[in-house]
């Protein structure tokens, strides 16, 4: 099969190149990336597929490094196989998925496991990341090296943060021996306590527990303090204060190897958004305030914020359906994602070409996995977009199993309307 | 209005009408026969997944007295015992068809959610640390009944107001009025960002002073266990109302307590028996409300 791209705007942050191309595809490889200056009107050959991208944008697949597949153990949330329709269906090619699930991948028989139903039912790479910690428990170090044998390229306890910092420094000094990234989740869950939401007034006016910003801070501070002691790389995940920013901004002038994520809903939602007890909003880190929003913004201006993840955390219906106290902490957003951060770009916070950086580049250089980018004999990993599009957000059409947003009717500008994965297209045009 | 979740969504003319309704059914209430036949034929359900003695007799005989038929249903639950989800629970009474649910439930928000999903009017009697609407407004009658006026008064509130849904509702009705609000306790019981029209005290005896209105909360004895206070014998030296206190209270002010009380940390026996304390006046207040409110639901 033969694909032809005409008119797309190309930006690829891989071979660095960016301009107008009209591109083929066969059998799955590009087999040619032609720059141009004018439109071309497409051939009338009939056995190859034409699309004519004037006016759309192409741009590598996107790399999400913060998911949850929640096979195996939990297949009622979600599996790999709707999760990675999902994903497509979202523009990401490559997911990576964390340990958290049951048994946890904490041993090199679930990497296997998991890396073989994405081979089987998958619709894009899946990376796993092993834990850090046998069980998530934060107490003895996981087989790190043969999870990375098996096809683990990071390390994670993530949905439990590593309390003992003894342990956690270990596992940076390990980690650093097998060339695989630790991606901290930050919490001080002493401080968190039995907290549903960000500490502050609203907190106090709903009568719900808080989780005081410090509960991140803290552990933000510990692990960077670690990794300038003992050199060895870590990225922080799903950064939601301005507070964090601060300390991973100053970290980064003094040369440590810090990164950092952070995910839509933090630089899209405050704190507000859980309203009248709207479980929907309900997240961990939670939600937190207009000054941290728009700090998180600026960080990914600024270039302190490298990466931007889902965190895509599916979940059942029941688990949402009871009172906010008991509902579970998550949201689905492999499916909102490219959209919500596209208005990144719209607000004049991003350029494309740094919005891209940030579901490419960047997230490949953590994870140490190589991408051609888009050039002539690659395996084709591009997807399609039209950053104008308008549409509205219908959780019931979600490929995910998860129907858990709170972006349920939004209307949204920015759409992916292609993602062709070898030779796997997976087309969203009339969608 | 269907429902009673909060005092949060009530406005003041909805609170003043409450009480006003509350002080007809007391005079109702002190007749011979106290029982009217205003809602004869409706029913009512009290849903209780917390052990409560007070609350639920205080409202089952405030249903009996309009005439009401009276469930009581409780569910004892517990974290490790996880039985059928609230919304199974609700689905199952609204079966039933109930005219009235008053529910009492350890999350905060969840008499909301069970408003959200049934057609029954519900009265939140205490949810979480959020709000229990039907004890602040008592006490708003209370205190209305013996100064005559709520509108200038000076409110101290003692105790763990971080955990407690008395306080928060308490907070609610007087920020509605022309009051000076204080919260006073030991800095790990009172909330990390308090609202802004709150004066926040840390020594009892200041907080008191000048006051006309101390509500002494019950301080759960749990909480001494999960950390945030050292003792119990600490905070009743601290923060416990005793016999050494009372004269820096102002003759012509009154003292409540929600109940149950836990003489020795919160309040000494010397306190309880001061004729300033109306603890049991507000037991027999909190009849006369809770039929105001559930008379007055799906008719204003």
């Amino acid at each position: 099969m033969i694909i032809k791209i005409y008119n797309a705007y190309m930006i690829d942050p891989f071979t660095a190149k960016e301009g107008k191309v009209d591109l083929t595809i066969e059998e799955g490889i590009i087999r040619e990336v032609k720059f141009k200056e004018r439109r071309t009107a497409p051939s009338l050959k009939s056995q190859i597929l034409q699309i004519d991208a004037e006016g759309l944008y192409l741009f590598p697949g996107f790399i999400d490094m913060h998911a949850h597949l929640r096979e195996p153990g939990y297949e009622y949330k979600e599996t790999i196989h709707t999760a990675t329709l999902a994903a497509v269906k979202g523009g990401f090619t490559t997911v990576c998925c964390m340990a958290n699930t049951n048994p946890v991948n904490d041993n090199p028989e679930v990497t296997y496991y998991i890396l073989a139903k994405a081979k089987d039912e998958g619709s894009c790479e899946v990376l796993p990341v092993g834990a850090i910690t046998k069980g998530l428990k934060g107490e003895e170090l996981s087989e790190m090296a043969l999870l990375k044998e098996a096809g683990c390229v990071a390390f994670s306890d993530d949905g439990m943060p590593v309390m003992n910092s003894l342990v956690m420094k270990r596992a940076l000094q390990y980690a650093k021996a097998i060339n695989a990234p630790i991606i901290s989740h930050c919490e001080d869950i002493n401080l968190t306590e039995e907290g549903v939401m960000n500490e502050g007034k609203l907190s106090f006016y709903l009568g719900l527990k808080g989780i005081p910003a410090a509960s991140e801070e803290i552990m933000v501070m510990r692990d960077i303090i670690l990794c300038k002691y003992y050199r060895s790389p870590i990225h922080i995940a799903h950064v939601s204060l301005k507070s964090s920013l601060e300390i991973i901004k100053r970290a980064k002038q003094e040369g440590i190897m810090v990164t950092a994520e952070t995910c839509p809903h933090y630089f899209t939602l405050t704190e507000k958004a859980i309203g009248n007890y709207d479980t929907s909003a309900k997240v961990n880190p939670p939600l937190r305030n207009e000054e941290d929003k728009e700090a998180i913004k600026i960080g990914l201006k600024e270039g302190v914020i490298d990466v931007i993840a889902t965190d895509h955390a599916p979940h059942h219906e029941d688990e949402k359906n009871v009172p906010f106290e008991e509902a579970a902490n998550g949201i689905s957003g492999l499916e909102t994602a490219v959209s919500l951060s596209l208005n990144l770009y719209h607000e004049g916070v991003l350029t494309l070409r740094q919005l891209v950086e940030k579901f490419t580049l960047n997230p490949a250089r953590i994870l140490n996995i190589n991408r051609q980018g888009i050039k002539e004999g690659a395996e084709a990993d591009l997807i399609l977009v039209d950053v104008n599009k308008d549409w509205i957000v219908d959780k019931n059409k979600f490929a995910s199993k998860g129907k858990n947003t709170p972006f349920h009717g939004w209307k949204l500008k920015g759409k992916v309307l292609m993602t062709i994965r070898g030779k796997n297209i997976f087309d969203m045009r009339e969608e | 209005m269907k429902d009673l979740i909060g005092i949060k969504e009530l406005s003041r003319a909805q609170i003043e009408e409450i009480l006003n309704t509350a002080k007809a059914f007391k005079e109702v209430l002190q007749r011979d026969i106290k029982k009217v036949p205003t809602l004869r034929g409706k029913t009512a359900i009290n849903l209780f997944f917390e052990p409560s003695t007070r609350t639920r007799t205080s409202f089952e005989l405030a249903e009996k007295r309009l005439s009401l038929d009276v469930l009581n249903f409780s569910v004892p639950t517990s974290a490790v015992v996880k039985g059928e989800t609230l919304y199974d629970t609700l689905k199952t009474i609204e079966a039933y068809n109930v005219d009235y649910i008053v529910i009492r439930h350890s999350s905060s928000g969840a008499a909301k959610f069970i408003a959200d999903h049934t057609e029954a009017s519900v009265i939140n009697a205490g949810d979480g640390i959020n709000e229990h609407p039907t004890q602040a407004l008592l006490d708003a009658f209370s205190i209305l009944e013996i100064k005559g006026r709520i509108d200038g008064l000076k409110i101290a509130i003692v105790g763990d107001i971080l955990h407690s849904r008395v306080a928060r509702s308490n907070y609610y009705l007087l920020s509605k009025f022309d009051t000076e609000i204080r919260f006073v306790g030991p800095p790990t019981f009172l909330p990390s960002h308090p609202p802004e029209n709150v004066k926040v005290y840390y020594r009892l005896r200041d907080g008191i002073k000048d006051a006309d209105v101390i509500i002494m909360l019950r301080i759960q004895l749990e909480r001494q266990k999960s950390g945030f206070i050292p003792s119990l014998k600490e905070y009743y030296h601290f923060w416990g109302l005793k016999k050494e206190d009372l004269s820096f209270v102002r003759d012509d002010a009154i003292l409540m307590h929600p109940g149950p009380m836990n003489r020795g940390v919160e309040v000494s026996t010397e306190v309880v028996n001061d004729p300033r304390a109306i603890i049991l006046k507000q037991v027999t207040n909190g009849i006369a409300t809770r039929m105001a409110v559930i008379y007055l639901l799906r008719r204003s």
